[in-house]
């Protein structure tokens, strides 16, 4: 069991090993290879979730020296928070493979080997627990997403792929230094150089220096997430991105950043981030906002499900940064659902643009007759990412958003009017794009769904329902560990005067007198935050 | 006990249903037939099961002790996180069961009406599992134990309302009305998320226990003060002029006649519209803490009935017509509870979906005896050419001019009663500037829907003459539905009668009492009762702040009061009705040109009611089109395009322009740029040795 991990993790590298050694003109080789490289690794982590035990711990744990000069380990290990993500980005995987039969036909071995790369660089990410571990997956990921925008891109291409690498690496290079300070701090206190997160995790850091390091890291997550005004690369990088690459991308990749926030931000500098509470709730806001705004008014339709990511994403932040359980679930659950049906829309976008090579909504109109599988898929995608209760996105939206009421009322507010923005662009583009009349000579012929684009969208249909329905299993597997993300955060709340929960409720709270406010657990100092976990 | 296991089924049979004729449309969605026409009675017969069901029910809840009455079956637990502790589970109890009585009743009426109705469509199955799909949300609204149930319903029958005013999506009009329903109706979901959010973290700022659960929240009443209950109030209010289409966000539900007739009838009429009433007079101990929020309830809900009914009097569409007065009625609803009387409002709720789910389905009969006309100039004379649709729709006429002793008699004259008799300690005046706003519009009812009758069936035909010859009866599956809503519209009603009336108690009052008091649930208080604040039992804080005319619907009080007042009201009421009706019969059939003099006399005034006040134009320069240009104009092509790309692209061309790193990496040469990163990595890693 103990290299269970190990092997979900480096799989699909080595069949991407395997795949090198094939000669480059057996196009079906690599397409079946890679789908059955991702199959296998999803089958091979269903004894992650089957053997997974609801506690707080890391599991599934493997810890090797790797360069013992530098105190550099191979640790890796999944606790709930990890465990969805590795299975979201191994349910995508065979999905995104297969999505992609038949729109690569050039350097197709370069191809699947890349998204194989990827595929074992995102799974590092999620379970590294080695923070120069983790550094070298997140420049794993970098290259081939980096490539496979620029070489398999639209017309813009090239500039979309050096936008992408210029904000990831200014990013990254700060959070390497970042990491290298945290290194050297910790030495100097103990004596021992260690890249361990869990030892790193004891250092005494100084405010001052935790807010430097807290910005260095921020900054490289903000980017991935993208954290307005951090965004831009974000709709360049879809637009020109074969489907296969903007599924992953907005599927794993931005989670990534949020993800980072979680597992290393917020627990390593727990001051720090409440220090800069207010300013990233607020940027999260705006993204919200601003994001849906500037997603209402695209031409393009991948453009405008990229501007809609910067909207959901700005939820997962909020999130993450109100500081209890309801935000920080909700904010997990919304990365999961966001995967399903983001990487849905894109597979969606990228079907259509098969068969026409365009993506200009005002290209389209009144395809639901002629492609009712199309539609319905569409539309039941539609209303997973508008957050409809029964499905996915709910789940997460309002988690989220409650738990930022709970944080601040005006901030969970503006965030909320979010779900009205949101049904405005997804149902406009619906209505233009696939109701009114068809009265476009190049729509008329059309083919609907074929058996292979329903296979890989059922899955992502199937998810989201349950997901909708039955949010329990995975909050149940989420919560022990998000309460020991959170601990070092509601100790430092704790200890100062924060004043959270419902400032703006005060003055409403103060009239009816009669009522003696009933502070049952004055002691319990998660309680008296507002955020505190239960 | 009180456990019911059965309470599941009600929605489980449509959402079977739903099921069984989504996949059938699915399935035969590439053929050239459609799928088979049994699946309109499948849906059907669903909804009747549903029926069934239900009545079970409230056959159960019936032989229940008064203080015991109610039923209920947890599910399964939704989401458990942090303090958030929510399940899903159905109470059946006097207020769900009556809903759910007609909702699925009139529903499984509308279904069979439906198989005839759109018998020639090519979207035949598709309707169906929309319809079934529609009926599972509106359960689920109805029969939820807890706010948050209520809101899935509540954003599940939205989404049929927009699937399926927009049933014809060809039409890219229709498309667009589905649209604006939806996005307005999630401006008041808004307001209703903000509102419950507010109730979960008072609750919990208090020192109670934060939930969602009716009965948990109820019996915490006392700790939600004033203020924070006036914020819930207002902003779960702002929810129901949403769906319920009130001022401010009414003005998707005319559009919304987009659809088909049936649904129409079934949606926009008879039920989901009158979810907003259900919510109000679910949540009557939140509105009973404080009386603001229903001073503004009532206030909006008075403005709204006269406003619509206004521009009722203009329109030409039948069906518009029929939309603005679902809009006057709905506000009629509002005015009860926004006097405290919410069983009142309820009663209202009951018999207007009879009455006015008759009247669409009529109208409905109308436009298919004359092919899809719907402009009551082009029809007039139908009387005798289609008589079972037009005898029914007189039953349905009567009823919501008030015309004793027609279900809308009963219940319109009841709420202009308590809007009389209330009290408001904001603004004393009010409740008689309430009455009288009632009284008129009452007036103008009468006048507007005489006028519907008088121009689509009396007088000489404008029927065009190539439609003239094809009129004829609609089917059985039709006119069966028709006749059993009329015989509905005449009878409902007696089972409010006032007491005043000699004949007995008020039978629906008695019968909803027990869920406006805080009775049924009274035991549930004792498992939280340390959450309560002591001293402050529930009837007390009701007592208190309550100013309106709840009390008065205690059977007790009654002989207090003088019925004088009471004879005297009701007399005005039905003069009032019998005038308009007769004003109608001069206007519309004995002088034409009268009515066409007065509009020309009015000038402006008549062209802005007949534009309905132009509220669309005014949110489309205020709100629709500011924020799209702002958004296109500025956010992205100033904000993102001229300011932060430009910073982006600055940097690298500086980059560029200093680094032979960048220009290596932007030929694409990765495996350089790989190299430089390792090489770069090794030298701070051993840098910093």
């Amino acid at each position: 069991m103990d290299s269970l991990l190990s092997i979900v993790v480096f799989l699909p590298a080595a069949a991407a090993a395997l795949l090198m050694m094939v000669p480059k003109e057996q196009h079906g080789l690599f397409r079946n290879g890679a789908l059955a490289a991702m199959v296998a690794t999803l089958l091979a982590s269903i004894p992650l979730l089957t053997g997974f035990q609801t506690h707080a711990e890391m599991q599934f744990v493997t810890k090797a020296a790797w360069i013992e000069d530098f105190g550099i380990q191979y640790y890796i290990g999944l606790d709930g928070i990890s465990l969805f993500l590795v299975l979201l980005t191994n349910v995508l995987g065979p999905l995104v493979v297969l999505s992609a039969f038949k729109a690569v036909d050039t350097r197709v071995k370069e191809f699947y080997i890349l998204l194989l790369i990827l595929q074992t660089g995102m799974l590092g990410a999620f379970v590294a627990l080695d923070l120069f571990l983790f550094y070298f997956f997140w420049e794993v990921m970098l290259l081939p997403m980096y490539l496979l925008i620029g070489v398999w891109g639209g017309q813009e291409r090239v500039y979309a792929a050096v936008k992408f690498v210029l904000y990831t690496i200014v990013g990254s290079l700060l959070m390497l230094v970042a990491i290298l300070a945290l290194y050297f701090i910790h030495h100097a206190q103990t004596g021992i150089y260690t890249f361990d997160l869990m030892a790193l995790m004891q250092t005494d850091v100084p405010l001052n220096t935790q807010i430097w390091l807290f910005l260095a890291f921020g900054l490289a997550f903000a980017i991935k997430v993208p954290l307005w005004p951090l965004h831009t690369w974000l709709p360049d990088a879809h637009v020109q991105a074969p489907t296969a690459g903007s599924v992953v991308l907005a599927g794993v990749l931005l989670k990534m950043g949020t993800y980072g926030f979680l597992r290393f931000a917020i627990p390593l500098f727990p001051e720090a981030a409440v220090q800069m509470q207010k300013p990233i709730l607020i940027l999260s806001v705006i993204g919200i906002v601003y994001g849906a705004l500037v997603a209402m008014v695209q031409t393009d339709i991948k453009k405008l499900v990229a501007y809609s990511s910067v909207s959901h994403l700005g939820y997962v932040v909020l999130g993450l940064f109100s500081f209890n359980m309801l935000g920080a679930s909700g904010s997990l659950y919304q990365m999961l659902g966001h995967g399903l049906s983001t990487g849905a829309l894109f597979l969606l976008v990228g079907i259509i643009y098969e068969r026409r090579h365009t993506r200009e909504i005002s290209a389209f109109g009144g395809l639901a007759k002629g492609l009712p599988f199309f539609t319905f898929a569409f539309v039941f995608t539609t209303l997973s990412s508008i957050g409809l209760p029964g499905l996915n996105g709910f789940v997460g939206e309002f988690l989220v958003l409650l738990g930022a009421f709970g944080e601040s009322p005006w901030i969970g507010a503006i965030a909320a009017s979010g779900v009205v923005l949101g049904a405005a662009y997804m149902l406009w583009l619906v209505r233009r794009f696939l109701f009114g009349a068809n009265d476009n000579p190049e729509n008329q012929d059309l083919a609907d769904l074929s058996g292979r684009e329903w296979l890989v969208l059922a899955p992502l249909m199937i998810l989201m329902v349950y997901m909708g329905v039955q949010p329990k299993p995975f909050l149940d597997r989420m919560e022990p560990a998000l309460e020991k993300a959170y601990a070092p955060v509601l100790e430092v709340r704790a200890s100062g005067n924060y004043s959270s929960a419902a400032d703006l409720l005060a003055p409403f709270l103060a009239e009816r007198e009669e009522v003696e406010p009933v502070m049952e657990n004055t002691e319990d100092p998660a309680h008296q935050i507002g955020g505190g976990v239960r | 006990m009180n456990q019911a296991t059965y309470l599941a089924l009600i929605p489980l049979f449509p959402l079977l249903g739903s099921l069984i004729a989504g996949l059938a449309t699915l399935m035969t969605s590439h053929r050239q037939s459609g799928p088979p026409k049994i699946i309109g009675w499948i849906s059907s017969l669903a909804v009747a099961a549903s029926f069934g069901v239900t009545a079970l029910g409230f056959n159960a809840l019936r032989n229940l002790d008064p203080a015991e009455r109610y039923l209920e079956q947890s599910l399964f637990t939704w989401m458990d996180i942090g303090r958030l502790d929510l399940s899903v589970g159905f109470l059946l109890d006097p207020l769900s069961s009556t809903m759910l009585l007609f909702i699925t009743g009139i529903g499984f009426l509308i279904h069979v009406y439906s198989i005839g109705y759109m018998s020639h469509d090519r979207g035949f199955s598709r309707f169906f599992a929309y319809l079934n799909l529609f009926m599972f949300a509106m359960i689920l609204l109805v029969l939820g134990d807890n706010l948050i149930v209520l809101f899935v319903g509540w954003e599940g029958v939205g989404l049929c309302s927009y699937l399926l005013i927009g049933f014809w999506h060809e039409e890219a009009a229709n498309a667009v009305a589905g649209m604006k329903a939806f996005v307005v109706n999630r401006i008041g979901d808004l307001g209703f998320l903000l509102g419950m959010f507010v109730i979960f973290w008072t609750l919990y700022q208090q020192g109670g226990s934060a939930t969602f659960d009716y009965r948990l929240m109820e019996s915490q009443a006392a700790l939600i003060p004033a203020g924070a209950a006036a914020l819930a109030g207002i902003l779960l209010f702002v929810g129901a002029t949403g769906k319920s289409a009130q001022i401010p966000l009414f003005v998707w539900l005319p559009d919304a006649m987009a659809g088909p007739t049936p649904v129409s009838a079934l949606i926009h009429a008879a039920t989901m519209v009158t979810s907003g009433v259900y919510m109000v007079a679910r949540m009557n101990w939140l509105y009973e803490i404080t009386p603001l929020p229903l001073t503004i309830i009532a206030i909006v809900a008075a403005l709204t009935a006269l406003v619509a009914a206004t521009i009722g009097l203009t329109q030409f569409d039948i069906k518009k017509v029929l939309a603005y007065s679902t809009v006057s009625q709905l506000g009629y609803m509002f005015l009860a509870c926004g006097v405290g009387a919410y069983a009142v409002g309820i009663f209202h709720v009951f018999t207007h979906a009879f009455f006015k789910a008759l009247m669409f389905l009529g109208s409905g009969s109308v436009i298919h005896a004359l092919h899809e006309e719907q402009d009551m100039r082009k029809m007039g004379g139908l009387f005798r050419k289609i008589p079972i649709t037009a005898w029914t729709f007189l039953a349905g006429w009567l009823a919501i001019c008030g015309i004793v002793p027609f279900a809308g008699f009963f219940s319109k004259d009841e709420i202009l009663w308590k809007a009389w008799s209330s009290q408001n300690a904001l603004l004393p005046w009010l409740p008689k500037a309430l009455w009288f706003v009632a009284f008129l519009t009452a007036g103008i009812t009468a006048i507007y829907m005489t006028r519907l009758v008088v121009l689509t069936f009396f007088g000489k035909s404008r029927v065009e003459p190539q439609k003239e010859a094809h009129i004829h009866e609609s089917p059985a599956t039709m006119t069966f539905p028709l006749v059993v809503l009329a015989i509905g519209s005449l009878l409902v009603g007696f089972w409010g009668t006032p007491e005043f009336l000699g004949l007995g108690p008020n039978r629906f009052h008695d019968w909803l009492d027990p869920v406006f008091h805080g009775q049924l649930y009274g035991e549930q208080d004792s498992a939280h009762s340390a959450a309560t604040a002591p001293g402050d039992p529930h009837g007390i804080s009701h007592g208190i702040s309550h100013g309106s005319s709840h009390e008065s619907s205690h059977g007790a009080d009654h002989a207090h009061h003088d019925t004088t007042i009471e004879w005297i009201l009701m007399g005005a009421s039905l003069l009032m009705a019998a005038a308009g009706i007769g004003v109608g019969f001069l206007f519309y059939l004995k002088n034409p040109a009268l009515p066409t003099n007065i509009a020309a006399g009015l000038g402006g005034l008549y062209r802005l009611v007949r534009d309905k006040y132009r509220v669309d134009e005014l949110y489309d320069a205020t709100v629709v089109r500011p924020l799209v240009g702002l958004s296109r104009s500025f956010l992205w092509k100033v904000i993102d395009v001229r300011i932060i790309d430009f910073i982006v692209n600055f940097v690298g061309m500086l980059a560029k322009g200093l680094s032979f790193a960048f220009r290596i990496l932007q030929r694409g040469y990765v495996q350089t740029y790989a190299f430089v990163i390792l090489l770069g990595l090794a030298f701070i890693l051993f840098r910093a040795m």
